[in-house]
């Protein structure tokens, strides 16, 4: 008799099952819009040429070995990394109160705040502290915090179906209504799935709200740059926050903007109020980095850590950063003008208004269906698109497809 | 009340007094209840190490190999590895969350045996992790949503820091049984058996499967039998924890012996790797996890759950050093220098041993060192007390653990006769 024999099946994570899905259909047209990864107009994984470079340097220099980093990771990753969200100049930088852990990719950033956050927030063993997630949200951020321990994780009011954009309303009066100190997830830029942003005024609002009611701030920043070419755009609300005075955590991820997705680069930067409760901070990270995976990866940040210090490979990289994101943006552009000149029922703005990888087309469950079993383009169940996996060479294929979703399922 | 901490006395002042708890306002911060953690204590000694400006300064904490000049040593089939793979130029597109595929099939088959019986019926599962550490925490995470056994995980005595706040971390509780014997220096196979027969049933036993962390003493094959005896007899779950395959004896399937013993007794095991030591592969941070089920269809389940448990912590794992490995383990050219490497990092090891004991013995030590040389593996269990440590460190700038704990690695021909010197100095 087995121990495990009670072991039930688990389901599959939706969004790999759809890749697995599509790598085995053989129909010549099939589309991928499923996975947030970046492709080029030929469909390709794209691997920056910055990237390229700095692997070259790297592999060239026999000085480097395989030594374990600190903990903590490598210092000039964790530094410059949250220098990137926080800005050059940010004084909370200066005062010596910003610190990182450099962490595998964006959910493990997540994950270590997780964990630190039901140790020490707002006392001690905060399992019934309440999580706020937006509704919808990545799918993962449910996982990260239930499984670090957290009992009561609701959903914030955020994507209106009806106007395909942002209920402001929804989510200034769940701000209101939830208890003090409940933790929010904010997505800084770039929403996945629904790609639709606060706009500045309505971040000011959010702001205010979690201020007079000592709700806990944590950034999900999984697509700094990506969003609209620029850094210091797609950090204003992160940065707005810390001027605010929050102290705050903010999840980075590297795998979209260096394109690093399996090298798992990502830092948890922690914003704390004055240097002394830093110091006691990133020694009890410490604490929860050595039992997960004791010191983290150092191919990756070593790649992003000599780009970002370097002043030409950085100009580079953001040369790089803004390539992809303006192939989106013309994506978005072609799709909207193409359903448009369709005819196809419906108002199709939010395709361009929305930001960054994702868009929320808006098409229902059953048109998805449509979309995968009929058509062969291939995206989740909640009518998100990943906007890379369109080029020019199927975008009218996609367009007509969605035409055909719209007119012919309800 | 006179106890409590100032921070949580200014809270519950600013609850009974508003004017104190504007106060409060002022200078609170969410973390003031937040205390300082206390340095690890492994890590922490290479810390202080840095800080000593003493030239003949000796560094046994952590367990990193050193050549004999003292310095990190890159393997060469890593470095070509490294240069077949950079020529390829491959996309860094996402692994699946159990890893490279190629790598995990190496990996069990490495530990098991190309023409284990477990690999060819498809019975296990083998995952990717994070090293050693991340290994033994998904390990730890499974056995605490799944296990219907009871809760305790029984550990040799002493065993890896680390294990107890992984284990602990996971949900799971700490039991041990003896192990090492202070008076010999060496296995208390008479205390372990006696222990072991006594655990109860289902519980989980953690066993090192090769060159025991911290101490050195790996039970014979003979003992090593009677252990599996007695486990299956107590129907306890088993649960290998192999660091330093190859890094042992220098043969790799030597090093294995004990985990494919217990796997042809009909042990289930759960199976810890690290390629941190026997690649030197550190900080790519490259391991995997092995479930040996009952049947390929309970493996898939086991699988599925893996993979549950593995994408809310980091999603998948990383490239790098799992691509390097999988070139070593699958290129015949690169497989046979590496087996040739660690071959000579276990030598280099055996050689410091007897060299230490050689050192003393001119010096005209008067105690028995036999088991340094008897002890296997990167760490030798020296027997020194905590006092004789301290004055080790201050007055000879050697570094190493408390628990009497050096790292071999840290040995050199320039740099031993020092060390029987001062060992000597604090054992005479």
């Amino acid at each position: 008799m087995s121990l495990f024999s009670d072991v039930p099946q688990a389901p599959p994570v939706a969004v790999f099952k759809l890749t697995a899905d599509f790598r085995e259909d053989s129909h010549s047209q099939k589309v991928n819009l499923g996975v947030g990864a970046y492709r080029t107009d030929d469909c390709q994984p794209w691997v920056l040429p910055v990237v390229k470079k700095v692997e070259r340097l790297i592999v060239e220099d026999s000085s480097l070995n395989h030594e374990y980093l600190p903990i903590l990771g490598l210092p000039e990753f964790r530094s410059a990394a949250s220098k990137v969200a926080l800005g050059d100049d940010s004084p909370a930088i200066k005062e010596n109160r910003v610190g990182g852990v450099q962490s595998l990719g964006g959910t493990g950033a997540l994950r270590i705040g997780a964990e630190f956050l039901r140790r020490w927030y707002s006392g001690v063993n905060n399992t019934a502290t309440p999580v706020y997630v937006s509704a919808p949200t990545w799918e993962n951020h449910n996982g990260v915090f239930a499984d670090a321990g957290f009992k009561d994780i609701r959903p914030y009011h955020y994507w209106d179906a009806e106007k395909r954009g942002l209920d402001l309303n929804g989510l200034l009066d769940d701000l209101e209504k939830a208890p003090e100190h409940s933790i929010f997830v904010l997505h800084a830029c770039a929403h996945n799935p629904t790609g639709t942003d606060p706009t500045q005024e309505e971040w000011k609002k959010i702001a205010e709200v979690m201020k007079r009611r000592k709700l806990f701030v944590f950034f999900d920043s999984a697509y700094q740059g990506f969003a609209s070419g620029s850094l210091d755009k797609d950090a204003w609300a992160i940065r707005f926050f810390v001027s605010e005075g929050f102290e705050l955590l903010v999840a980075q991820s590297f795998s979209k903007n260096f394109g690093l997705y399996n090298e798992r680069v990502g830092n948890l930067t922690v914003v704390a109020q004055d240097s002394d409760n830093l110091t006691r901070i990133l020694s009890q990270m410490e604490k929860i980095v050595r039992t997960t995976w004791s010191n983290p990866p150092s191919q990756g940040a070593r790649i992003v850590s000599k780009t970002l210090n370097c002043p030409e490979l950085f100009a580079e990289w953001k040369d790089n950063v803004k390539t992809m994101a303006d192939r989106v943006l013309l994506m978005r552009d072609q799709l909207k003008t193409k359903l448009q000149a369709l005819g196809t029922p419906g108002t199709w703005d939010h395709i361009t208004q929305q930001i960054g990888m994702f868009s929320f087309t808006g098409l229902n469950p059953k048109q998805v269906e449509y979309m995968i079993k009929e058509k062969h383009v291939y995206l989740m169940a909640s009518g998100r698109i990943n906007m890379c996996g369109l080029t020019t060479k199927n975008i009218d294929y996609v367009a007509q497809s969605i035409h055909e979703a719209v007119t012919k399922v309800q | 009340m006179a106890l409590l901490k100032s921070n949580k006395v200014i809270y519950c002042l600013g609850n009974i007094s508003p004017s104190l708890g504007a106060l409060s306002i002022r200078n609170s911060s969410w973390w003031g209840g937040v205390q300082m953690g206390p340095p690890d204590p492994i890590l922490g000694v290479t810390e202080a190490y840095k800080r000593d400006t003493n030239t003949k300064k000796m560094n046994l904490g952590v367990g990193a190999y050193r050549d004999d000049q003292g310095k990190p040593f890159v393997l060469s089939c890593v470095r070509k590895a490294e240069a077949m793979i950079a020529a390829k130029q491959l996309d860094k597109e996402y692994l699946p969350i159990g890893g490279l595929g190629e790598f995990n099939k190496a990996c069990a088959q490495l530990a098991l045996g190309a023409d284990n019986e477990v690999l060819k019926s498809g019975r296990s599962i083998t995952v990717q992790t994070i090293s050693g550490t991340g290994s033994l925490r998904i390990g730890a995470n499974f056995l605490s949503r799944f296990h219907g056994g009871p809760r305790d995980v029984y550990l040799p005595k002493p065993s890896w820091g680390n294990h107890t706040p992984i284990f602990r971390d996971a949900g799971m509780q700490l039991k041990a049984y003896r192990y090492y014997d202070p008076s010999t220096c060496g296995f208390d196979f008479k205390g372990a058996l006696e222990d072991i027969s006594k655990i109860p049933e289902q519980s989980v036993i953690l066993l090192h499967a090769c060159a025991h962390n911290p101490t050195g003493v790996d039970p014979r094959p003979e003992q090593w039998k009677e252990i599996a005896d007695i486990a299956k007899k107590r129907n306890l779950l088993v649960f290998f924890d192999m660091a330093y395959q190859g890094f042992a004896s220098g043969d790799i399937d030597r090093d294995a012996w004990a985990v494919r013993y217990f796997i042809e007794q009909g042990h289930t095991i759960l199976l810890s790797q690290s390629f941190a030591k026997n690649m030197g592969l550190y900080g790519e941070r490259v391991g995997g996890f092995t479930v040996v089920c009952n049947d390929a269809e309970e493996a898939k389940r086991v699988e599925s759950q893996l993979k549950i448990l593995i994408r809310p912590i980091y999603s998948n794992p990383p490239m790098n050093g799992a691509r390097i490995a999988n070139t070593i383990l699958n290129t015949p050219e690169l497989r046979a220098l590496w087996l040739e490497e660690v071959h000579g990092m276990a030598n280099r090891i055996i050689k410091m041993r007897e060299l230490l004991v050689a050192g003393l013995k001119k010096h005209g030590s008067s105690h028995n060192w036999q088991h340094v040389i008897d002890q296997i593996g990167m760490f030798c269990f020296t027997g020194l007390k905590p006092e004789q440590v301290e004055r080790l460190t201050k007055e000879f700038s050697v570094y190493m653990t408390k628990d009497g704990r050096i790292s071999m690695a840290g040995v050199t021909s320039g740099n031993v006769g020092y060390l029987a010197e001062a060992i000597h100095a604090v054992t005479k």
